[in-house]
């Protein structure tokens, strides 16, 4: 079984957001694997290594994506490649071409990402590349289990649980509850380091461009919230000043 | 007459949601009064619905009404708007920012190659779209290039349309399978009865490390059944077992924005506080003073919550009754 997994690298959940000359700064931050995507590589690794075949991660973004890449070798996958080119658009529809291009050269049965990014949170690109490359997708799924070429799936909507069945080739996106992601061990880090890693402009997926749809126009921090007050007293007086204070003061109950 | 845009309601437990009249009034907000604002209705027995709605729309309301639409499946819902979109080409389609949403709006998006602006909490001038990113660490406005876009809306943003001076037409449209459905839904199980959404709660109650097993978020489910607040929890209690992940809210997991968000026995890590920091009234309850979630509070208590959260059912349910 061929699987592709897409992959973001993305700022660790616990970075605080600093923003210099209207950009986000990435000075001194952490960088990881997108959470969701964490999931998306375990499973992929999991199938593989239940129903054979070959684990491909791919991620579009700058040269330092590769780390996220090496990161997805040493947990286990087989190769890995990286679109990067500053004429590939920042936002969901370029990625989604760049993508695309790339994927519709290989022979694909199985795509798998995360359900969105924690970074942007759009939420597009996965299912967008599903629909360029006409496969069926099963979103937000927390079980996959496959069958010769069917493959049946829960998704998460909202608590809702929905099993659906797909036929293969098909694309799917991870929710939490998907899988426990594994730590790379250390022979794994070693070896990651001579397995395959392509890196692909857009002339090497020979496409002149892959165009953002959108732009962004402004970036800002939320108001500050100041810290509010300390209601002191017995449990008993605390809780009927505070059911007091929403009444009154914050009209919110 | 100027290209028509396009809402698309949705229907859930029978009901149209009301993320749905949410993004009619992101359509108004963005395209102006005059703008031809039609929406599509996709569904079971939705003639009651259909109806509903354009009072809201004053516009054309297009109903899909056929027995396999009865709950969302990916390509059964894109066929049944695609003929229409191909008639109406409209400048721009609003929908909620909800577990559909999220999955339809992007096959749309790709299959009329549009730009798609995600999780908008606000509209403005020159037709800037607000939406958060690092799930609330910051916010970015961002706009169309060209061409035609898709908008999906949070729910509790942006306040719901009013209903229309004139209610619109319902125009029925037919429905055809299409031949080979790739993806077939064997089984849809709701989720326990009554349970109020997380996403549109306007009252969350979320439980942390400090609820100290499942059974520990009894109390919370408690407040919430007399608040008909929906309960959470942080990633600390998800990882340590005590409930779904389904519950979880942070940069990983649901960001919601209620109107008050009560955090029981959580410390407030960044991940966490991404996830809730935009609620209205925020209260904590923790035993330690020092536990940043503290920082973020309009009200703390310093204190059991297995002391203070029965106390506080028991004052809610006084002065509620």
């Amino acid at each position: 079984m061929n699987i592709y997994v897409l992959l973001k690298q993305t700022f660790d959940t616990e970075e605080k957001i600093v923003i210099e000359d209207g950009r986000v700064s990435d000075d001194g931050v952490k960088f990881v694997i997108n959470p969701y995507d964490e999931y998306a590589v375990e499973e992929a690794l999991q199938q593989r290594d239940q129903h054979g075949g070959k684990v491909t991660v791919v991620s579009v973004g700058p040269d330092r994506a590769a780390e996220a890449l090496r990161q997805a070798l040493a947990m286990g996958a087989d190769e890995a490649v990286l679109l990067t080119d500053g004429r590939i658009g920042a936002d969901e529809g370029a990625a989604a071409a760049a993508l695309e291009k790339y994927l519709s050269g290989q022979s694909v049965d199985l795509v798998l990402g995360g359900n969105f990014s924690v970074d942007s949170g759009g939420g597009q690109v996965a299912v967008r590349l599903a629909s360029r490359l006409g496969l069926p997708h099963v979103s937000s799924i927390t079980s996959l289990r496959i069958d010769g070429s069917t493959a049946t799936a829960r998704r998460d909507a909202e608590g809702d649980t929905e099993t659906l069945e797909v036929t293969l080739p098909a694309l799917f996106t991870a929710q939490q509850g998907l899988n426990e992601p594994r730590y790379p061990s250390l022979p794994n880090i070693m070896k990651a380091k001579k397995k395959p890693f392509q890196t692909l402009s857009l002339d090497d997926l020979g496409l002149s461009a892959a165009e953002a749809l959108t732009e962004r126009v402004s970036l800002s921090l939320p108001p500050e919230r100041g810290a509010g007050q300390l209601i002191p007293g017995s449990p008993a007086e605390q809780a009927a000043r505070l059911v007091e204070l929403l009444r009154t003061e914050a009209k919110a109950i | 007459m100027s290209q028509p845009v396009l809402v698309i309601a949705e229907v859930r437990g029978g009901k149209l949601r009301q993320v749905s009249l949410e993004a009619l009034q992101a359509a108004r907000i963005a395209r102006g009064e005059g703008a031809d604002v039609q929406a599509v209705i996709v569904g079971s027995g939705i003639t009651a619905l259909a109806a509903e709605l354009a009072g809201y729309v004053g516009g054309k309301v297009h109903a899909v009404d056929h027995p396999e639409l009865a709950s969302y499946n990916a390509p059964a819902y894109v066929q049944a708007v695609k003929g229409l979109l191909e008639e109406l080409r409209p400048a721009r389609i609003y929908l909620g920012h909800t577990a559909e949403g999220r999955d339809l709006a992007p096959q749309l998006a790709a299959l009329l190659g549009a730009g798609q602006i995600s999780d908008v909490i606000s509209i403005g001038e020159g037709e800037l779209y607000k939406r958060p990113v690092y799930a609330g660490k910051a916010f970015e406005e961002k706009r169309f290039l060209s061409g035609s876009g898709v908008v999906t809306v949070r729910p509790n943003n942006i306040p719901p349309a009013e209903p229309a001076a004139a209610p619109g037409e319902v125009v029925d449209r037919d429905y055809a399978p299409p031949a080979d459905l790739r993806s077939i839904v064997r089984d849809v199980l709701r989720k326990a009865g009554g349970k109020v959404d997380l996403a549109e709660a306007k009252i969350v109650i979320s439980g942390g490390r400090g609820v100290k097993s499942a059974d520990g978020f009894k109390p919370l489910e408690e407040l919430a059944d007399v608040l008909g607040a929906a309960v959470g929890a942080s990633r600390g209690a998800c990882d340590a077992g005590y409930c779904d992940y389904a519950l979880q809210i942070g940069q990983t997991g649901k960001v919601v924005t209620p109107e008050v968000y009560i955090a029981c026995g959580i410390s407030g890590a960044i991940q966490h506080l991404a996830g809730m920091s935009q609620s209205r009234v925020i209260i904590a309850i923790n035993k330690d003073p020092e536990a940043p979630i503290f920082k973020v509070a309009d009200y703390g208590i310093v204190g059991d919550l297995f002391d203070v959260v029965p106390l506080l059912t028991e004052e809610f349910r006084k002065v509620l009754a």
